[in-house]
């Protein structure tokens, strides 16, 4: 049963290009059906294909390759057109195309009222097939071949609502940060073959081991070439910039591309290649140290935002940087756990904020949300889940089970442990700050606007079903002193190399204190917001407060930096540019040509006489060379 | 009566050159007249008597007569000669005769390079010659020529005409 | 009857020939222009009818009757179109006559 995984990228491939045929001229309903029906029935074939996978016989390779075609043979470089299912991409395949499907049906409803309903869909299509395309790809190009799909169609849903010129800027600003990364992707992607003579990325990993030794240069200059294109994909440091001004795009592409899927294709990429991290060191730490300096930024710059979505999308960036730190120390099974956790709650916030969003037409500004408790009930609980599965409330979310392996796992790293340990505890924290600021706001608190619109079926079964995700989600990786039935690493195992030192000592120590930093977490943000907001306001309000604050809501002054670093020398150099001497010699022609006819055009006296006398010496002429030639 | 072909040949080319000079359309047009009738008398002297006749009959004498014609209609009135007069300045004079005076040198030149053809036969190529001549090899020409003249017949017709352009009931000139 | 040179014949053709080009190209009325071009044709006739009597064959005769019936109809012509010239313009100088200028 593992031969339908071709239909699993495929089935969204084919909604989209229907939709790009027809979704203009067809019916709302029509067009749904063909959008979330695809993504529903991939999410379907992709459940039986992971199901053959699970089940397989022991002994056997947990592990199925299917080639399609060669797609280029040149010079000897001949990349495959190759889907490989493992542990890792099946785990990755059914987040994508499970919570890819939810969302849709989510949009179904919430994009109802747009003009570009049929647009969205085919975008969204695209999306989810460019992104198991990634997942599943079994040589590099293709897989560079999905990277950039997903690019697209994030270019292409941020600036969906393209008549306002903002969302265009977003939308570009997002493609051409990402396109740095890309850049050093694809040069990477290009060393990799040129040295090992492959793009498959099984033999990639077998050559990498057998051709180069530990640290040498070629290895890590792939490995902080492929770093880097991570590092753009998932929104890091230093190239986080895009994704807070991503949420201009509508709710659902932030909930699916923003949070759940494209983002993480980062950490996909070092999960898959770890073979090639695990040869540099160097590198890793990087990766961690990368993580968590990330994870920190973004939860001090989520703590003082007022947008919704743009506390979501920080919070985001953080969260990704808890994945970078678990890939940086080895703990590989831990970052794709607390990627699916991760899925689950962030989509799930995403999804209710959109509710709330469209509830009070449009409005994403949460110092005029208010007291919502009441009225959208059902956001309430789901929002209260996710939230509290991003705080990682113990023992009771999924969220707790990732992050705390996590921890765990970074507290017992050989190089530098303490210090990224000390970063993860702080900002899980922060975390729990932000988290919980976020759920008083907008639902405690007196009601400044009544919510017009009260979402229905299709909003209430996706939010529903990730809220309960986010609640059962960690049982799947109990930890040893809880259970001890770690179902995913066990299965992550046939894929990824098992993080060194399985057992933990002191587990449970360390499970307390992140336990204390959450709750920790929560009377704060009820004590500065909801019980005393005076308090916070008046710290704010102070000088220190408020430059710190403005230095934090600014993204750490990122985006200023850049600003003068590099995009005006550009546009600088571009503007003395534009009368080089290419540009004067193709002016010059024109000018010439000008010059000939003002000249030209005096002889056109349209007198008679003046004719003739041209014809006389014409003649003139030639009789003369006539006679003398 | 070779002597008769120079004298001839000088009043023509004087006459000419009265012709381009004068100021007095009517006095031009008979000086023209006078140059036809001399190049008349060289065909005859070089043994051409149809085209001299014709000269005279067809170039002197209907050509000519329908330029006095159409001088007599436009009515140009007494200030004309004096325009001439303005308009002949010798500033108008210097640019053409300059160039004439080259393009002459250049076909004399030719003509003279046409090199001492040995003279041939005084003899002269009657009408019946030349009657045979057209309508024999050259009929296609004469039947060509025939047609342009009824282009010219009815395209001298429709523009001759002062209404057909719109002109409705516009008054002579002034 | 002794034969004239063919070059004498020509000679005259040639002056007669640039007189007229002369005339059309320093008067500016447009008779004068007509008469000069007439000049010109009959010119070229004289150098036919010249060239023709030097080999005693009648092509020579017959092409200044071609030439003949030529400017006949080309007076016709240009003489109307004197006419409409001078009643647009109201004047018979030449260089009234420029709008196709530029």
């Amino acid at each position: 049963m593992l031969k339908p995984l071709l239909l699993v990228p495929l089935l969204p491939l084919a909604g989209f290009l229907l939709l790009v045929l027809g979704g203009r001229r067809w019916p709302r309903a029509l067009v749904a059906v063909i959008g979330v029906g695809s993504a529903g029935l991939a999410a379907l074939v992709a459940s039986v294909v992971a199901g053959a996978l699970f089940y397989m016989p022991e002994g056997q390779p947990r592990e199925f390759t299917q080639t399609l075609w060669t797609w280029m043979s040149v010079g000897g470089f001949s990349p495959r057109i190759a889907l490989h299912l493992d542990a890792l991409s099946c785990v990755m395949m059914l987040v994508v195309a499970w919570v890819g499907f939810l969302i849709l049906l989510y949009s179904a409803e919430f994009m109802a009222d747009d003009d570009g309903y049929g647009r969205f869909f085919a975008y969204m299509d695209l999306f989810v097939a460019s992104m198991l395309v990634l997942v599943l790809a079994g040589d590099l190009l293709l897989l560079y071949l999905g990277w950039e799909g997903v690019g697209l169609c994030s270019y292409l849903l941020i600036g969906f609502w393209y008549r306002d010129p903002a969302n265009g800027r977003a939308a570009r600003k997002a493609f051409i940060v990402t396109r740095v990364g890309d850049a050093a992707f694809a040069v990477g992607l290009a060393l990799l073959f040129t040295q090992l003579g492959t793009s498959a990325i099984p033999e990639i990993a077998e050559r990498a081991t057998a051709q180069w030794a530990g640290g040498s240069t070629l290895a890590t200059a792939a490995a902080a070439l492929l770093l880097a294109g991570a590092v753009g994909k998932s929104a890091q440091l230093p190239l986080q910039v895009w994704l807070p001004d991503a949420m201009a795009g509508p709710t659902p592409t932030s909930a699916l591309i923003h949070a759940a899927t494209m983002v993480t294709a980062g950490v996909y990429l070092i999960a898959r290649m770890n073979v090639l991290f695990a040869l540099t060191p160097a590198v890793q730490l990087a990766v961690a140290i990368i993580g968590a300096t990330t994870l920190l930024l973004a939860s001090f710059a989520a703590l003082v935002q007022t947008d919704i979505k743009r506390v979501l999308a920080y919070s985001t960036i953080s969260q990704i940087g808890y994945m970078f730190l678990a890939l940086g120390v080895g703990a590989w099974s831990a970052a794709i756990f607390h990627f699916m956790t991760h899925a689950f709650f962030k989509s799930l916030l995403f999804l209710g904020a959109g509710v709330v969003i469209m509830a009070l037409h449009h409005e994403h500004d949460m110092r005029k949300m208010g007291g919502l408790r009441k009225e959208l009930p059902g956001t309430f609980g789901a929002f209260l889940i996710g939230a509290a599965s991003l705080a990682a409330l113990p023992l009771v979310t999924a969220g707790f089970y990732s992050k705390d392996l996590i921890l765990a796992r970074v507290w017992m790293a050989p190089t530098g442990g303490l210090w990224l340990y000390l970063a993860g505890l702080a900002g899980a924290l922060l975390t729990a700050v932000y988290a919980f600021r976020m759920v008083f706001l907008v639902f405690f608190g007196p009601l400044k606007e009544k919510p017009s619109r009260r979402p229905g079926v299709a909003i209430g079964i996706p939010l529903a079903v990730l809220a309960t995700l986010s609640i059962v989600g960690g049982l799947i990786e109990l930890p040893a002193n809880l259970g001890g039935r770690p179902v995913l690493s066990g299965f992550l195992a046939s894929a990824l190399p098992p993080t060194a030192a399985e057992a933990i000592p002191a587990e449970g120590w360390l499970q307390a204190v992140a336990g204390l930093a959450c709750i920790v977490g929560v009377w704060f943000a009820y004590l500065y917001f909801l019980r005393s907001p005076m308090l916070a306001d008046r710290l704010a309000a102070s000088a220190a407060g408020s430059a710190l604050r403005r230095f934090w809501f600014s993204g750490w002054g990122f985006d200023w930096a850049y600003e003068r670093l590099f995009i005006r020398p550009y546009v600088w150099i571009a503007r003395v540019n534009k009368g080089d001497f290419i540009d004067a010699f193709y002016a010059a022609v024109a000018w010439a040509g000008r010059l000939a006819h003002t000249l030209l055009s005096q002889t056109q006296t349209g007198n008679v006489r003046w004719y003739a006398m041209g014809l006389a010496i014409g003649a003139v002429v030639f009789i003369a060379l006539a006679v003398l030639l | 009566m070779s002597h008769i072909f120079y004298i001839s040949a000088v009043i023509a080319v004087a006459a000419t050159l009265l012709v381009v000079t004068r100021t007095h359309t009517v006095h031009a047009l008979l000086y023209l007249v006078v140059s036809l009738l001399a190049v008349a008398m060289v065909f005859f002297t070089l043994g051409a008597p149809l085209v001299a006749a014709l000269e005279v009959i067809i170039y002197a004498g209907a050509v000519m007569v329908l330029f006095v014609f159409i001088i007599m209609m436009l009515n140009l009135g007494r200030h004309a000669v004096e325009r001439e007069r303005a308009w002949l300045a010798p500033s108008a004079w210097v640019g053409p005769t300059i160039l004439c005076l080259v393009l002459l040198a250049e076909l004399f030149y030719v003509v003279a390079l046409g090199g001492g053809a040995e003279a041939a036969e005084a003899a002269t190529v009657g009408p019946k010659e030349v009657g045979q001549a057209l309508f024999g090899p050259y009929v296609l020409g004469v039947e060509l020529a025939g047609m342009l003249l009824l282009a010219g017949l009815v395209g001298a017709y429709h523009l001759g005409r002062r209404e057909a352009l719109g002109e409705g009931a516009e008054e002579g000139p002034q | 009857m002794t034969a004239i040179p063919m070059e004498h014949g020509l000679a005259l053709a040639v002056a007669l020939f640039v007189l007229g080009l002369v005339g059309v190209l320093a008067r500016r009325n447009i008779v004068f222009m007509l008469m000069s071009i007439e000049i010109m044709l009959n010119a070229a006739g004289v150098a036919f009818v010249v060239a023709g009597a030097r080999w005693g064959a009648a092509d020579g005769q017959v092409m200044f009757f071609f030439i003949l019936a030529t400017a006949a109809a080309e007076v016709a012509v240009g003489l109307a179109l004197v006419l409409q010239l001078y009643h647009r313009f109201h004047t018979v100088d030449a260089d009234a006559a420029s709008k196709m200028r530029g």
